[in-house]
This record gives structure tokens, C-alpha cells and sequence, in this order.
């Protein structure tokens, strides 16, 4: 009897599945995506009422879409009435479709696709009979998502290798102060960034020590090292930068423009009229991307975070590649931190990271684990802070603390809502016992 | 390479797995080593591969005392392991899992993908184990997971190669295939320590055999000196009956059935194709099927693992298609599944807990809300002696058992209410003849006690000896039922796809798929 064991019945060739697609994956229900087109309904029947017939007719939003040095486009002048009931129209009809369709496949991407009408038809609405500068708008959303990126990427460093980096928030304050010391000392950005850098990286290795080397619980030392962050800062602060505000004022990095791209209209003075430390984010996100899932160093880091005990059994040495991320990633972090400072706004004030710290880790979980899915949700961060300061200079009469929150509830409803079933690695958070 | 051991003593608190054990290999030899359940095997070849510490004793190769911190050191050494529970990561493609360690790479350790999956596209061809280089380990069936587990064993190209039960869940051919590889590698000098439950394959592939039994060596024998019985006796310290002696089925009317039942993979691609297949009250069916031809697909589906594409299915005419897996248990329905370890426990639990998993919240182990942890350990002490599962107590967590006693805990469980309907997945893999002896007379005895059962199995001799009928799966179709006196060359060529469909058995109006496969 020869019976060989051929012929499965087996899909497409091994071929085309490659070293990316074996990365946790997302699975989406039927019923959740069914339920996004509802939500996408019910936004619609927002965009044709208030934002639409609410409005008188004859009532214009202009949205300039030029800043100062760079090409000159003509302003966007929108009627709001009809924009609005259009937009409304165009997001009932997203929401049908993702109710109506039978393969759950890309449904985010159509999703996301109806929320950014809602987003435009809200603006048109906000900016009703007064102009809004949507291009510095954007460029601010970039601003604001840079230490979400870090942050997520710091998280995505950690817990690829099995390493719940819940200090974030620590190293970002960490990071902002002492680049913020550095800087004003040494009237140096790029080495008060370093020490920022350093910051994240120390406080990285702390948590590293203390679970790698004593089992300590991942959370709790992590929430420590938040705590005493925060404590120690608002020290130093006051010790320091009280008597001394000169060491409280530093430099920061100035916009680069990059040839050529930087010229294109609305695109060019959004993302490629930023500083290095946006840049920096960039090139770390595909950079972190491809080591992740195309090089050796990415695949034993995503086997030490999914089964320690098999990746040991081929000779990797477990512990040493956590310490090396969760290091790396306390480093980025820090970086993240000084882009609070030395990035944009310079000073260091009393705990500036104001939980964008877990913000980022929320972005991280949003993306599921992966770099790029990270920058998502920290667009999506960005963009509501730098709306809700927009709203705030526009006056419309919205109590301002309720404002401050929107972004955060904005981010509770994207995790919890649209995440679904996300999969952690396997050995996330869990301690490595060798025997 | 000469491997010694020396008074190798490792204890887990009070219970010692590994009592003064001294063992020896010869280069160029294949060393079976043989004990029940429990009796300190795998422990053993922890130790040596360095994932455990032994308390005392001494490991030398080639006369060389040597300690071995990590796994690390000893793959520097030249030992290569299959693990009896794989040391697969999920997530990874099998191509990944195969290179893991030793990555082709180009520049700056970019990953060649292209060279990792040649790799072994070109392992899988030679040693006659088929895989698909880019498929996600955790879609996998067991059996074909195994063979992962094997070359990527092999390749490494050990000097000395420990293997943990890797025919647990093999076919006759696939384990044919291995021995075949073994032999080469022995005759190039190689050792092997090669442990399995299977008596006939250590007749057939041992140079000598060295017979374990709690935690000490209790003898040593050769193949031309011993036979199974022998063996058998040996092991387990008493005589044991091989052959499962059952009486007629007398099957009653139908409580499982399956119509035109279709189910999908992960890929979304239709692995089970309109199966229809009816079993009655006091009947066992058995499936017959090369791993990856659509039986742990059915079976997952029947239980609730996996959504049914198309079709019904039914027992005792109630359409449980889309029930919950809860729902099913209600219905009476009980399952061992083929991954103890992913399906069967929670190993971070105690026995006792994993014993009431499907019905922790009814009493006597729950009132109004609360458990009763007395009726629980109570309980779990029944169950560990009745089902000789070798554990200090019912309180220690699942995963510290031996694989067979865990398998052991997933069969006590499910075997342990009324059930209705039974489908076991390799219900007796791992599992040491003695016990293999009492889980087929256990699932026997559901069959007289009026259940309709399914067993899925890779063992050919298990699927002629429990089944009434046998089903052969081909290609996610099933392309004959017949009467197990057939025999295995019969069965085994319709396994193939290939063989004469004889006609379906008088006795019972068995159900043929539309298409007959060949
Ligand atoms: N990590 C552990 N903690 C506590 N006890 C353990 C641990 N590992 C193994 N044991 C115990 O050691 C004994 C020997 O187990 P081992 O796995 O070596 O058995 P085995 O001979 O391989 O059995 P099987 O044939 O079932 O695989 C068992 O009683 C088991 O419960
Ligand atoms: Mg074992």
C-alpha cells in the first residue's frame, strides 16, 4: 500500500503568503460590521439635520487651503446647507453598502471612509460663515500625532517581545523634561533630544531589570514608573525650572522643508514642512515596519513574544532580546517625550504627557500591534486635538473642559468600538520562567 | 555521538519524575525508550536538551561531562528535539518555524523568504513529509503540524535526535517514511532516542530498548528478545489485553446526522464537501483519513468549533447548525479534541477544575450562584483514580501532567455525563497501552449504553478495531463506508484516493457522498 500523502486540498500556493501576512491578523463579524453601517446611518441623519437643514441657506464655510510661504491655492468657499445634506447623502449611502455587502473584507477601510465624511461635514459646520485654515489644520494634526507615534511604536517595541510597556507615560515625561534641560543648557536641539532619548532608555531598562531579572508584575512596575516619573518631573520642575526658567527654555527644531515635495499644493506644507523629529517618526515607523517583519531580528523578536519556551528550544536567548527591546523601546519613547518639548512647544510644564502615554498604547492595541496600524488611530488622536483647539480659537460655544475631553472619548470610541477581536502575542505580559 | 546518563534524579516538589536514571547511547543506534504514562520519559529528555535542570546526575557526550543552562547549548551540541507537545509558534507560517534560528538571509539579516521556503519545499520531498511551506502552523491539523515538528528537527542535522512520541498522530505511511529516515541516519552514525507508545514500532525500529516505569529505569531489552506482550508487561507491571474484544453494535434509530454538511478552512477554502453521514444509538463510526483531507475540519464543525458553510446538521432530528458549543453540550453532545492542549484544557488550571469544565456552574459544583470547591476536589479525586491519571493531586495545575495524563483529564471529562453523541478526535493519543486498553473499553461502553460515536483517527489499527463502520475521507469527501473486516489494504487505498469502493455494509443504510472519489 503506498499510500504518499499528497495532494491536499490545501488553498493558494505557500507562495503567496509571506513573512508579513503570518502576523496577527484581524478578524472582523459580520454583525460588527453591520453595526458600523448603522452608526454610519445614524452620523448621516446628524450631517442632514443639524449640520445641514438646521442651517440657513446662504451661509458659506470658507476653508483656505494655503499657508503663508507655500503655493498659493484658491480658498474652498462651501455652501453649508448643501455640502452638508451632499456629505449626508454620500455617508448614508457608505452605511448601506457596508450593511448591505456579503464579505467582511476591507469593511475598515470603507468605514473609515464614512467617518471622514462625518469629519468634513462637521468642519463645513464649525467654519460655517467664518474661514478655517484647513492646511495648518492638518499640519497640526501631524504635530500632535508625532509622541502618539512614538509611543505606539515604543509599545509595539515591548510587547512584540512579550513586554507590556505601560510606561510610556513615564518615559514621554522623562524624555520632554531632560531634553528640555539639555536643550536650554547646551542651546543644542539634537543633543537635548539624545538625552531625552537616554531618559526613555533608562527608565525602559528599569522596567526591563525589575521584570526580567525578578519577575516583577509588568503592570504594576510599569504604573510605578509612571507614578515616580510624574512625581519626580513635578519635582524638578519646581526645584529647578522655578528658580531657573532659562534652563526651562530651549531651542526647538525648526521646519524643514523638503525640496520639491514640499511644494505641493495642501500635501507638501502638511507632511513635508515639519520638523526632524516628524520626520524621525516616519522613518522609525517603516523603518521598525520592515526590521519587524522582514528581517531576522524581527522574526525571532515576534517568536520571542509569541512562545518564549520554542523560540529557546532554536538557541535564542530569550531574556537578552527582551532587555534589548524594551529598552529600544523605552528609547523611543524618550524620543516621543522630547518631541513634547524640543519638538514644538518648548517648555516643559507639570505633566505635560497629560495620558498620551496610554493614548499610545490604546493607538497600538487599535493597530494591533503593528506599526502602521498604530498611525491610524494617532492621526485620528491628532486630528482631534488639533480640531478641538481650532474650535476653541473659533469660538463656537461649546463649554471648553467638555471640548479638552472629546479627544480622549473620541479614543475610547474607536478602541472599544471598531477594535473587535484584536490578538495580542501569545506571551504578552507573561513572565519567562526558566524552570 | 556517545550519550551517557548518569544517575539523573529530577524532582518536581515532593514527586520525583526521574529517580537515579542512568541510560546509555551508542553512536549509531536507535534507543526506544518505553513507559507508561507519567513514568519520567519526557522529563528525562527535557533534561538532556537542557529545558529543565536535573536536581543531580551527570550528562556526558563522548565521554565529556557536559551542563546545558539553556536549550541553546545542547542544539550547539548536537542534539536536536521533537517535542512531544510541539514547539511550533502559532502565528508563524511553517516556513518560519522551520528556520527559526538559522534564518537564510541576505544583507543587513534581511529574511530570504524565497531560500526559507525551498528549504523547505526541498526538506519536505526528501524525507517524504508533506507540508505547504507558506501555511499558518495554527491552521493546521495535528498530524500535519507533526510533520512539522519533524523537519524541523531534521534539518538541523542533530548528531543526536530526541523524538517524543512523533508518531502520536502519524499514518502508518508518514511513520513509515520516518523510520525510514531513522534508519539512514543511524547507519550515518547518528543517535536517536525515540520514544513512543506503539509497540509494533519499536519492534520494528530499535536497536535496544530501555523500559521506564515511575521515574526509574526498570529494564532493558532488545527487539530479537522481546515481543509485545512482553514489552507490554514490562511497562506497565501487569498483562495486558491489545486487542479491544467488543461485541456486535446493535444500532437503534439515528441520532447524529449530517446533510450535505460543507465546511470552509481559514482561506475560506471548502475542505469538507456535502457530507452526508447518518450514525445511530449504539454505533461506532469511524473515520478513516490522510491528515488534511477534511476530518478535523468535520469534527471541529460538528462540535461548534467552526462554522458549518452549508448543509445541516442534527441530533436526534434537533438542527444544531448554528448552536453555540454551550448548546451542544446541552444536546448531549461530548468531544475529545485532537490538540489537547489548545481545544482540550486550560493547563494553567487545576485537574479538578478541568474535570467540571462543562459543568462547573451546575451543581453539585455550583448552588445559586456559587461553586462548592469541596464537591469539586472531591470529585477530582474520583476521577484521577478511576481514570488512573498519575498526578499528585487534582489540585495542581493541568499543565504539569505527562501528555498522556492530560489526554487522560480531556477523556475523563467528556466520557464522564450522559452523552449522547461522542466525537473523538485521537482520543488515545500519547496515551500508554494500558490506558489506550481502558479509554476504547470506556468508549465502548458509551456505544452499549446507546451513544452514536465518531472517532477520528490516523491510527489505522484503532479505526478497524472500534469502528462498526468506517468512513474514508478523501479529499473533504467521504468516498465510502464499509464494514471494517474489509481490512487495512482496502481502507488504506481508499485513504489514497485511489482504491475500489467496495458497496456500503447490508447491515446498516449507510449514506454515500455524491461524488465518489477517485
Ligand atoms: N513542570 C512540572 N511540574 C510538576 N510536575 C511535573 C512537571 N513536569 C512533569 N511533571 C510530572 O512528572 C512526571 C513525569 O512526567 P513526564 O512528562 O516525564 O512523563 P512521560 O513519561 O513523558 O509520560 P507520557 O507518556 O504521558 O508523555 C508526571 O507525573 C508529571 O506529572
Ligand atoms: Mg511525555
Amino acid at each position: 500500500m503506498s499510500v504518499a500523502t499528497s495532494s491536499l486540498p490545501v488553498g493558494p500556493a505557500g507562495e503567496e503568503r509571506d513573512f508579513i501576512q503570518s502576523a496577527t491578523g484581524r478578524f472582523v463579524s459580520q454583525r460588527r460590521v453591520r453595526g458600523m453601517g448603522v452608526f454610519l446611518l445614524l452620523l448621516a441623519v446628524v450631517m442632514a439635520l443639524p449640520f445641514g437643514l438646521n442651517v440657513p441657506s446662504g451661509v458659506s464655510a470658507i476653508f483656505t487651503l494655503t499657508t503663508p510661504p507655500s503655493v498659493t491655492v484658491p480658498n474652498l468657499v462651501q455652501p453649508v446647507r448643501a455640502v452638508s445634506i451632499g456629505l449626508a447623502i454620500a455617508c448614508a449611502l457608505v452605511g448601506v453598502v457596508l450593511i448591505a455587502r456579503k464579505s467582511t473584507r476591507g469593511s475598515y477601510l470603507v468605514f473609515s471612509f464614512g467617518t471622514v465624511l462625518f469629519l468634513w461635514s462637521f468642519l463645513v459646520w464649525v467654519g460655517r460663515g467664518t474661514s478655517l485654515n484647513f492646511v495648518s489644520l492638518l499640519a497640526e494634526t501631524v504635530i500632535y500625532s508625532t509622541p502618539i507615534i512614538y509611543g505606539s511604536l515604543s509599545g509595539v517595541l515591548c510587547e512584540r517581545s512579550g513586554v507590556i510597556n505601560i510606561a510610556i507615560e513615564g518615559q514621554f515625561l522623562a524624555g520632554a523634561f531632560l531634553a528640555s534641560l539639555v536643550a536650554s543648557a547646551t542651546g543644542d536641539v539634537w543633543f537635548g533630544a539624545l538625552c531625552g532619548a537616554a531618559a526613555g532608555a533608562l527608565f525602559g531598562w528599569i522596567l526591563a531589570f525589575l521584570t526580567l531579572r525578578y519577575g516583577a508584575d509588568q503592570i504594576i512596575v510599569g504604573i510605578l514608573i509612571d507614578a515616580f516619573a510624574l512625581g519626580l518631573t513635578n519635582f524638578l520642575l519646581q526645584e529647578i525650572f522655578t528658580n531657573h526658567p532659562n534652563l526651562n527654555s530651549p531651542p526647538v527644531f525648526q521646519n524643514v522643508a523638503i525640496p520639491l515635495l514640499s511644494k505641493i499644493p495642501i500635501l507638501g506644507p502638511v507632511l513635508f514642512d515639519q520638523s526632524a523629529i516628524v520626520y524621525g517618526a516616519a522613518v522609525l515607523l517603516v523603518g521598525i515596519h520592515l526590521a519587524l517583519f522582514r528581517t531576522r531580528w524581527g522574526l525571532r523578536v515576534r517568536a520571542v513574544g509569541e512562545h518564549p519556551k520554542a523560540a529557546s528550544t532554536v538557541g535564542i536567548h530569550v531574556v537578552s532580546v527582551r532587555y534589548g527591546n524594551v529598552i529600544f523601546g523605552g528609547l523611543v519613547a524618550g524620543i516621543g517625550g522630547a518631541a513634547f518639548t524640543v519638538g514644538s512647544y518648548g517648555q516643559f510644564t507639570s505633566n505635560m504627557a497629560a495620558g498620551l502615554g496610554f493614548v499610545a498604547l490604546a493607538a497600538m492595541i487599535f493597530g494591533r500591534w503593528r506599526p502602521f496600524g498604530g498611525l491610524g488611530a494617532a492621526l485620528l488622536f491628532g486630528f482631534s486635538i488639533s480640531l478641538v483647539s481650532f474650535i476653541g480659537v473659533l469660538g463656537v460655544d461649546i463649554p471648553s473642559p467638555l471640548l479638552a475631553m472629546a479627544p480622549y472619548l473620541i479614543t475610547i470610541a474607536v478602541v472599544a468600538g471598531l477594535v473587535g477581536r484584536v490578538r495580542p502575542p501569545g506571551a504578552d505580559g507573561v513572565p519567562y520562567e526558566r524552570e | 555521538m556517545r550519550l551517557e546518563l548518569d544517575g539523573i534524579t529530577k524532582r518536581f516538589g515532593p514527586l520525583v519524575a526521574n529517580d537515579h536514571v542512568d541510560l546509555t547511547v551508542e553512536p549509531g543506534e536507535i534507543h526506544c525508550l518505553l513507559g507508561e504514562n507519567g513514568a519520567g520519559k519526557s522529563t528525562l529528555m527535557n533534561v538532556l536538551f537542557g529545558l529543565l535542570h536535573a536536581d543531580s546526575g551527570e550528562i556526558r557526550i563522548d565521554g565529556t561531562p557536559v551542563t546545558f543552562a539553556d536549550p541553546g547549548e545542547a542544539v550547539r551540541h548536537g542534539i536536536g528535539m521533537v517535542h512531544q507537545h510541539f514547539m511550533l509558534i502559532p502565528v508563524f507560517t511553517v516556513a518560519e518555524n522551520v528556520v527559526l534560528g538559522f534564518e537564510p538571509t541576505r544583507r543587513f539579516g534581511w529574511l530570504d523568504r524565497r531560500r526559507a521556503h525551498a528549504e523547505v519545499r526541498r526538506l519536505s520531498s526528501e524525507f517524504g513529509l508533506e507540508v505547504d511551506p507558506g501555511a499558518l502552523v495554527e491552521t493546521l491539523p495535528v498530524g500535519v503540524q507533526q510533520r512539522v515538528e519533524i523537519l524541523k528537527a531534521l534539518q538541523r542535522e542533530a548528531r543526536l535526535l530526541i523524538l517524543d512520541e512523533p508518531t502520536a498522530v502519524l499514518t502508518p505511511q508518514e511513520t513509515e517514511a520516518l523510520f525510514r529516515i531513522m534508519r539512514s541516519l543511524r547507519d550515518s552514525g547518528r543517535s536517536i532516542l525515540f520514544i513512543t507508545h506503539k509497540l509494533k514500532e519499536v519492534l520494528s525500529v530499535a536497536d535496544r530498548i530501555t523500559v521506564m516505569r515511575l521515574g526509574r529505569v526498570v529494564g532493558s531489552t532488545t527487539p530479537d528478545e522481546a515481543d509485545e506482550k512482553s514489552l507490554a508487561t514490562m511497562m506497565v507491571g501487569r498483562d495486558v489485553e491489545l486487542v479491544i474484544t467488543k461485541t456486535p453494535a446493535s444500532p437503534a434509530e439515528p441520532v447524529l446526522q449530517l446533510e450535505q454538511l460543507s465546511v470552509a478552512d481559514e482561506r475560506g477554502v471548502t475542505v469538507v464537501e456535502d457530507v452526508n453521514l447518518e450514525i445511530r444509538a449504539g454505533e461506532i463510526v469511524a473515520l478513516a483519513g490522510v491528515q488534511g483531507n477534511g476530518q478535523t475540519e468535520l469534527a471541529e464543525a460538528i462540535v461548534g468549533l467552526r462554522p458549518v458553510r452549508s448543509g445541516v446538521l442534527r441530533v436526534e432530528g434537533a438542527d444544531l447548525t448554528d448552536a453555540t458549543p454551550r448548546e451542544r453540550i446541552r444536546a448531549g453532545l461530548a468531544q475529545v479534541p485532537e490538540d489537547r492542549q489548545a481545544d482540550g484544557l486550560v493547563l494553567s488550571m487545576s485537574i479538578a477544575e478541568n474535570l467540571i469544565l462543562d459543568q462547573y456552574d451546575a451543581p453539585p459544583f455550583a448552588r445559586h450562584g456559587v461553586r462548592d470547591l469541596s464537591a469539586m476536589r472531591a470529585y477530582g479525586a474520583r476521577a484521577l483514580s478511576e481514570f488512573d491519571i498519575r498526578a499528585a493531586s487534582a489540585d495542581v495545575p493541568a499543565g504539569t501532567l505527562s501528555g498522556g495524563n492530560q489526554q487522560k483529564v480531556v477523556v475523563a471529562r467528556e466520557l464522564s455525563r450522559k452523552v449522547k453523541v461522542l466525537v473523538a478526535s485521537q482520543p488515545t493519543r500519547g496515551l500508554d497501552v494500558g490506558s489506550i486498553e481502558y479509554v476504547h473499553r470506556r468508549i465502548v461502553d458509551a456505544r452499549n449504553a446507546g451513544a452514536a460515536v465518531l472517532i477520528i483517527s490516523s491510527e489505522l489499527d484503532e479505526v478497524l478495531a472500534l469502528g462498526d463502520r468506517v468512513a474514508v475521507m478523501y479529499r473533504g469527501r467521504i468516498v465510502g463506508i464499509v464494514d471494517p473486516a474489509v481490512g487495512r489494504e482496502t481502507v488504506g487505498l481508499m485513504m489514497a484516493g485511489a482504491g475500489e469502493v467496495p458497496p456500503p455494509p447490508p447491515a446498516v443504510n449507510a449514506t454515500l457522498g455524491p461524488g465518489d472519489g477517485s
